[in-house]
């Protein structure tokens, strides 16, 4: 190689904010995730991409345990948040999902004002003890989610009368209201149109200096435009996982290589 | 790929043009005018009935809110009703009726001869006045004891055949074969008319008065069983909402999905469809036999219809609970909350216009029901009111549809007008709780 | 070879564009041979036509970079693909450079044939150019059949191709030193060499993209430099 290389890419500098090992996810009978072991890095975009039914929304839904309310679906092998262990049993999924938000594909916002859908989340985990406290969160949440400046005169107005791209901020404010460490994002620009899109993932650009942000998404572009890490499933397991630039140039895998260039479905 | 030599074994048909409509959619559009019409005289045939129903209800009952009055003088004689002089209620109870009665005969009598009427052959004018009236003054005496020694213009009903007159149910000819009124009586009615003493005017005791016996149908009212009714309503909407939409919320959002969960829904829903005899038997045997309630009590008719409604309104409430898109509860479990609070913070709010619609619609089913409240015994015939509520519950009262039935198997013709003037009520409040049932979810409702 | 795309115009249009390539490298490698040979039979006509054939070749060169455009903005090629892309526009460029020298050797055929001969410059060129066009035909073999081995033996070949510049370099000076009207000849001739030891180093580059192509990564940077008559110290 090159040793008077200019550009180095410096990749796995930062800190492990997650870590799956050994994980395989049951549905009934169907064996939906096979032996996955990832890592996902602190204030990084992590991409989980493939093909249709290849278990990466399933995978996602593991890290914030919303698996837990499909009767039929059970989780094995270890997935820890700062080290600790998320399916202990002394652990209550509802006290992690405020620590892991996650965001929609179709934009959900509560059929309540914009103001009480941000406060929502803070009220009920007593995060302020204050309505001027409780203020200063809302404003917060929404000007990180990029939507301030469009409703700060409408506060009072239902969250369901903005259109796609702003109800989609709206929940990504909604999401990071509660002070999140990972925030989950399961292919949320599918309801989007273009403009909107480039705009959720803007602040994807800006979220990640907060947070980890983990997207599944089926566009291998936006994949290729967010991420820094990209993880590529298929029927289940966990093909590779590499830096993204890499995965798109030069990916080691012949079965990556067939799905972003298109070859396999 | 399209095979591209297929086309050759069939030469390709020559193109319609779209301004000449071809013969299969010519057929198709006369089917469907058929269709539409065939829907039309479905319509057109519902509401005739509908309407003639209606029209027959109305024209039965109509005269019912209607009563024939007549003013008269009384003289509150002291040496009749107040012996001692005193004023004293509780002494002036005594004088029962009987000692009334004269009274009323006396001033009939006096004002024939101020209006200088002369029939032949009048016999017994005081009959024209029911024999509801002398109870009716005694109870003014008694709560106005002052008025004792006074002359006052009274209000007395008419008898219900002098009523029937002027309702067309008694003419002249009937009365000179019925034992009750005699054509000269009728005729004393139609003169104390012209001098206007007597007339027909609207009637809101038919409404507020209790039952009267089978004697005097123009003094019978519906007093008792709205009372009734209204109790048993509340004791419905008491009872069956919390129960009803708690057993829902439950067996919806909470209950595990094993075998049991399933007979439970599956019982629930045949229980809508069981004859509501059955609930008056299961109520006779429980509530009275068994647990010792006293019978004829709008509690026990209250307990029964809310075993009646508790299915509707679970089905109501699970249907409205299965309209919430599961998008808000995973919106609202992905910001943290738990169960209960997805449940009672987003997913009730938004299933409440369809629970309420539910409810209210279940409590006019339960209005209307009749066969379980005659096994109880509301049949019976009830003179008080019962008392305010809580005490009220276990008092012995009527309810509107057994007020019906019960007047009807009466064999006064009067009876049968009181009985549709009843029918006229009931559908009075049907429709007024349909029509807040309406508003309520058109207010509600909201789109998401 | 890999399965093909799932959308089949996407294999059509990379296909179209590595076939203009292989077309281009054809009419270079013509350009090649024609041009040795009407040096050493100092045939005026066919060098006429050579400089003729160049015009083609810059043409099919811009058309190229049109296309490759044009897939990158309608097909995003990503990974391999996109490696295909880079490289046929990096080997056309080459190959535009190598139709240059040799139409230049075949101008210089209608300067020289006014002059004296040397003896066995021309047949030496002959050979320099013969080897060159042989490497080229491999390193496009090499890229049609995604050939990293026959790319890295096309590399080592380059060394073989600078030894007989360096010898024909010697040879000419010698020729030069003996009699001063050969100079202009020499001259010429060893601007032709020059020119011909440039192709080589071309056609190596071409068998650079074919590895990166393959494998993804260029191959190391010690690419054998036989070319010692930069440095004084051999010569004279």
């Amino acid at each position: 190689m090159n040793d008077m290389r200019i550009m180095n890419r410096a990749t796995g500098m930062q800190d492990t904010k997650m870590s799956a090992k050994g994980v395989d996810v049951y549905y009934g009978d169907n064996h939906a995730i096979k032996n996955v072991t990832v890592d996902i890095e602190d204030k990084t975009v992590t991409a989980f991409i493939g093909p249709s039914g290849c278990g990466k929304s399933t995978f996602l839904r593991c890290l914030n345990r919303m698996n837990d309310t499909i009767p039929v679906a059970r989780v094995e092998g270890e997935i820890t948040l700062d080290g600790e262990n998320i399916y202990d049993a002394k652990v209550d999924p509802v006290q992690l999902r405020a620590k892991v938000g996650m965001v929609f594909q179709k934009p959900n916002p509560f059929p309540k004002s914009i103001y009480d859908n941000i406060a929502y989340g803070p009220r009920i985990h007593g995060l302020a003890r204050n309505k001027s406290e409780l203020d200063d969160i809302v404003e917060k949440s929404l000007r990180r989610g990029a939507i301030w400046d469009e409703v700060k005169d409408r506060l009072d107005a239902p969250g369901t009368g903005l259109s796609g791209g702003q109800q989609q901020r709206l929940c990504i404010a909604r999401a990071i209201a509660t002070e999140p460490e990972v925030l989950l994002m399961d292919e949320p620009c599918s309801a989007l149109d273009p403009i909107a899109t480039s705009q959720v993932e803007e602040l994807i650009d800006e979220l990640r200096q907060n947070f980890s942000v983990v997207i599944v998404t089926h566009s291998m572009q936006q994949a290729a435009r967010v991420s820094q890490k990209t993880a590529f499933f298929h029927l289940g397991d966990l093909v590779e996982f590499g830096e993204t630039g890499q995965i798109f140039t030069n990916p080691h895998d012949p079965r990556t290589e067939s799905y972003i260039t298109g070859r396999i479905g | 790929m399209t095979d591209a030599t297929a086309g050759a074994a069939h030469p390709a048909p020559k193109p319609q043009s779209l301004l000449a409509p071809d013969a299969r959619t010519r057929k198709r559009n006369a089917a469907e005018a058929r269709f539409r019409i065939y829907g039309m005289v479905a319509v057109g045939l519902a509401v005739i009935a509908l309407v003639f129903l209606l029209t027959s209800i109305v024209r039965n009952g109509a005269g019912a809110f209607f009563q024939t009055f007549i003013s008269l003088e009384v003289t509150l004689d002291e040496a009749k009703l107040d012996k001692s002089g005193n004023r004293d209620p509780e002494e002036m109870a005594k004088v029962s009726t009987f000692g009334y009665a004269p009274l009323i005969k006396d001033a009939i009598q006096a004002k024939i001869a101020e209006l200088g009427i002369e029939i032949e052959g009048l016999a017994k004018p005081e009959d024209l006045i029911s024999k509801e009236a002398a109870a009716q003054m005694r109870n003014f005496v008694l709560a106005n004891p002052d008025v004792v020694g006074t002359t006052r213009t009274f209000e007395f009903l008419a008898d219900g055949r002098i009523d029937g007159y002027y309702k067309d149910r008694v003419t002249m000819e009937s009365a000179s074969r019925d034992k009750n009124v005699s054509p000269e009586q009728l005729q004393l009615a139609d003169a104390l008319k012209d001098a206007g003493t007597l007339e027909t005017r609207f009637n809101w005791n038919f409404i507020t008065w209790p039952d009267a016996s089978e004697n005097r149908p123009e003094a019978s009212g519906l007093g008792v069983a709205i009372l009734g009714s209204f109790y048993m309503m509340i004791i419905v909407l008491v009872l069956a909402l919390p129960i009803g939409v708690a057993a829902s919320i439950y067996l919806e959002e909470f209950a595990p999905k094993n075998r049991i969960t399933d007979v439970i829904e599956v019982n629930i829903s045949n229980l809508a469809a069981v004859p509501s005899i059955v609930f008056g038997i299961l109520g006779l045997a429980i509530f009275i036999n068994f647990a010792g309630l006293p019978q004829s009590a709008p509690i026990v008719g209250g307990l029964v219809l809310t075993l009646m409604t508790l299915p509707t309104i679970i089905i109501a409430t699970r249907a409205s609970l299965k309209a919430v898109p599961p998008s808000i509860r995973e919106a609202a479990l992905g910001v943290g909350a738990s169960k209960m609070q997805t449940v009672f913070h987003h997913v009730l709010p938004l299933a409440a216009p369809g629970i309420l619609t539910g409810t209210i619609i279940g409590l006019a089913q339960a209005l209307g029901e009749t066969a379980p409240l005659l096994l109880i015994g509301m049949v019976a015939f009830v003179r008080e009111y019962p008392a305010a509520p809580p005490e009220g519950f276990f008092d012995p009262a009527s309810a509107l549809p057994v007020q019906v039935y019960n007047w009807t198997t009466r064999a006064d013709p009067a009876f049968v007008e009181r009985a549709s003037g009843a029918i006229i009520v009931l559908l009075i409040f049907l429709l007024a709780m349909n029509a807040i049932a309406i508003f309520l979810r058109r207010r509600f409702e909201r789109r998401w | 070879m890999q399965e093909q795309h799932i959308v089949k115009a996407f294999d059509r249009d990379l296909e179209a564009i590595q076939a203009m390539l292989m077309k281009m490298g054809g009419l270079v490698e013509s350009a090649i041979v024609d041009g040795a040979q009407s040096l050493e039979t100092r045939d005026v006509e066919l060098a006429d036509q050579v400089r003729q054939n160049d015009r083609q070749i810059d043409a099919l060169e811009e058309q190229l970079v049109e296309e490759t455009t044009r897939v990158i903005a309608l097909r995003a090629p990503t990974a391999s693909d996109l490696r295909t892309v880079m490289t046929v526009i990096k080997i056309s460029s080459n190959l535009e450079r190598v139709g240059d020298y040799a139409k230049n050797m075949a101008k210089r055929t209608t300067v020289l044939a006014e002059v004296n001969v040397i003896d066995g410059a021309a047949a030496q060129i002959r050979r320099m150019a013969r080897d060159v066009q042989l490497m080229l035909k491999d390193a496009l073999d090499a890229y049609i059949q995604r050939d990293e081995k026959l790319a890295m033996q096309v590399i080592l070949r380059d060394e073989d191709v600078d030894q007989l510049y360096n010898a024909l370099f010697r040879e000419l000076l010698t020729f030069m030193m003996e009699d001063p009207r050969n100079i202009t000849p020499c001259m010429h001739f060893h601007f032709i060499a020059k020119n011909v030891e440039r192709m080589g180093d071309h056609v190596t580059s071409i068998a650079e993209q074919v590895i990166y192509l393959v494998t993804g990564e260029y191959p190391d940077e010690s690419r054998p430099k036989q070319d010692k008559t930069s440095f004084i110290s051999d010569a004279g």
